[in-house]
C-alpha cells in the first residue's frame, strides 16, 4: 500500500517530544526516587544510619525538578500561556494532575532540604526571624510531612509513566505497565543518586540491596512489557518490532537493558559480596541506562500509530 | 445536534481543492494544513486499486485530545465540534500525540490549530469552505439528528466505514465505500 500520508511535505512524521520531555521524565523519577527514600528513612528512624539518604541528597531533588520543570517550559510552544494550567484541575488529564503535584511537591522538597540545614551546616542562620520560626515548624511535624513526601513521590514518579500511557493513539505507550515501570526506574536512579553521594559503607550496602530489588522488578516488568507487546494487536506488533530488529534494537538491549540493568546490578551483587567495586560505577551505569530509557521511549513511540 | 461530514471515495479524485479552499478561508500558515489527501495504491500491476481519501479532524464523540489536554483548551462544542481556544492552549503537545488520525498541528504562533468545521461559516449556516469548493460533489456536510441534512441523505444510501473504530473515538467522518 502506497499512502501520500508519507510524503514528508503532505505528512510529515509525528515528532513533537524531543530531549525535554525524556530529560524531564528522567529527573522527575529521580527527584521522586530520592525524595521517596529519604522520607522512607525518615519515618522508620534511620535518620542518623541514613544520612545521606535523607538529608545530603535531598540536594539533588529540588536542582532536578528545577532542571526538570524549566525544560518542560522550554518544550512548550505557547510559553507565556504556562499559567493556565494552574487555573483548571483536569483529573481526565495526567500532564493537569502531574501540574499540580510539581507545584506542590517542588516546594516541599526546598523545604525538606531547608529544615536539615542546620543539621548539615552547625553554623547556618537563617537571618529572619520567621524562618527560624518556620524551620522550628517543619522540624516538629516533620513525621506528617514525611508522609506527605513520600504519598507525592510515588504519585510525581508513576505521574511520568502515565503521561505516556494516556495516549490510545501511540500504541508502545498505551500499556498500563508504564506507570510502574518508570515508578520502579525512577526510584532505581534515585537510589543510585544516594548511593553515589554516600560516604558510609553501611548505608550503601543498604541503598544497593534495596537498588537490586528495583532493578530486577524493573527487569521483571520489562519483560511483562514485551509479552504483552508480542501477544497483542497488529498495532502492538508493530511497536514490538521497533525493539526486535527495528531502529531502538541496539539503544534499548545494550544500552538500557544491559548496560543500564544487567550490568550494575550484577556490580552490586559482587560488591554485596566481598568484591571491590569503584563506587561510583554501578549508580553511574544505572543513571545512564534511566536517561536511555526515557529518550527511547519517548522517540520510539512517537512512531507507532494506529494502522488504517 | 451533531455535525457530521461524509466523504465519497468513489467521487474524489484527490485535486487538493478542499485543502487549498481550508488555507484559504482559515489562514493556515504556510506548510501546515488542517486537511489533507490520503492516496491508498492496493494490489499489483495490473490489478491495482486506488482509493483517495479527503482526511481532516474526525470532531471525535470520545475525543482523546479533550481528555488529554490539562488546561481545558481543547473542548467541544454544541455540535459535538471539537475547537481549541488558543488563549487557553500551552503549546504542550499532548492533544497532538493524543489524536490517533494526526489531525492537530502547532501553529507558529504557539498554540494548537486543527479543522473546526469552518465553525465560522457553519454558525451563519454555510457549509464548510472545503465542502462548497469541492469540484466532485464528494464531501457532504450536515446534522445527523436532522434526517433531510446533506449527510444524513449520503449516509443513508450507502454503505460507509469510518477510520480506526478500534480507537475507541467514535469519529464523526463518514467514508462512504
Amino acid at each position: 500500500m502506497v499512502s501520500g500520508k508519507h510524503i514528508a511535505e503532505i505528512y510529515p512524521v509525528l515528532h513533537l517530544w524531543h530531549w525535554e520531555i525524556s530529560l524531564y521524565l528522567f529527573l522527575g523519577g529521580l527527584a521522586g526516587g530520592i525524595l521517596f527514600f529519604a522520607a522512607y528513612f525518615f519515618i522508620i528512624g534511620k535518620e542518623k544510619e541514613m544520612s545521606t539518604t535523607v538529608k545530603w541528597a535531598t540536594f539533588i531533588a529540588p536542582l532536578a525538578l528545577m532542571i526538570g520543570l524549566s525544560s518542560l517550559l522550554y518544550d512548550l510552544h505557547h510559553k507565556l500561556y504556562f499559567w493556565r494550567l494552574f487555573t483548571t484541575v483536569r483529573f481526565t488529564s495526567p500532564m493537569s494532575w502531574g501540574a499540580w503535584t510539581l507545584l506542590i511537591i517542588f516546594p516541599l522538597s526546598i523545604i525538606w532540604v531547608a529544615s536539615f540545614m542546620k543539621d548539615m551546616f552547625p553554623n547556618w542562620n537563617w537571618k529572619w526571624k520567621y524562618l527560624n520560626q518556620f524551620e522550628s515548624f517543619v522540624i516538629k511535624y516533620r513525621l506528617p510531612f514525611a508522609w506527605i513526601l513520600m504519598f507525592l513521590s510515588i504519585i510525581l514518579a508513576v505521574y511520568t509513566g502515565i503521561l505516556l500511557s494516556a495516549f490510545n493513539a501511540r500504541p508502545l505507550w498505551n500499556v498500563s505497565i508504564l506507570g510502574p515501570l518508570f515508578l520502579v526506574s525512577g526510584f532505581s536512579t534515585g537510589l543510585a543518586t544516594s548511593m553515589w553521594l554516600s560516604k558510609n559503607d553501611a548505608e550503601r550496602r543498604i541503598l544497593s540491596r534495596i537498588d537490586i530489588f528495583f532493578i530486577l522488578t524493573e527487569l521483571f516488568l520489562i519483560i511483562h512489557l514485551f509479552m504483552g507487546f508480542m501477544a497483542g494487536t497488529a498495532v502492538k506488533l508493530e511497536a514490538f518490532r521497533l525493539f526486535m530488529g527495528g531502529s531502538f534494537t541496539i539503544s534499548f538491549w545494550i544500552f538500557v537493558v544491559l548496560l543500564g540493568l544487567i550490568f550494575p546490578v550484577t556490580l552490586e551483587i559482587l560488591e554485596l559480596n566481598g568484591y571491590h567495586v569503584p563506587k561510583w560505577v554501578p549508580p553511574l551505569l544505572i543513571l545512564f541506562g534511566g536517561l536511555m530509557f526515557r529518550f527511547v521511549m519517548v522517540d520510539a513511540g512517537q512512531i507507532t500509530r494506529f494502522l488504517y | 445536534m451533531r455535525y457530521a461530514m461524509a466523504v465519497d471515495t468513489k467521487k474524489c479524485v484527490g485535486c487538493a481543492d478542499c485543502v487549498v479552499a481550508c488555507q484559504t478561508e482559515n489562514n493556515v500558515p504556510h506548510g501546515f494544513c488542517r486537511d489533507w489527501i490520503v492516496e491508498n495504491v492496493k494490489g499489483t500491476y495490473p490489478s491495482l486499486d486506488m482509493k483517495f481519501q479527503s482526511e481532516r479532524c474526525n470532531q471525535c464523540e470520545n475525543a482523546p485530545c479533550v481528555r488529554c489536554c490539562p488546561t481545558g483548551a481543547s473542548h467541544i462544542v454544541e455540535g459535538g465540534i471539537v475547537l481549541v481556544t488558543h488563549d487557553d492552549c500551552i503549546g504542550c503537545g499532548a492533544c497532538v500525540e493524543a489524536c490517533p488520525y494526526d489531525a492537530r498541528y502547532i501553529h507558529p504562533q504557539g498554540y494548537v490549530d486543527k479543522c473546526t468545521f469552518c465553525i465560522q461559516r457553519v454558525d451563519k449556516g454555510q457549509n464548510p469552505a472545503c465542502v462548497d469548493v469541492c469540484p466532485t460533489y464528494c464531501l457532504h456536510f450536515g446534522d445527523l439528528d436532522d434526517p433531510n441534512s446533506d449527510v444524513s441523505k449520503a449516509l443513508k444510501n450507502r454503505s460507509w466505514y469510518v477510520l480506526a473504530p478500534e480507537a475507541g473515538t467514535e469519529p464523526q467522518l463518514y467514508y462512504l465505500r
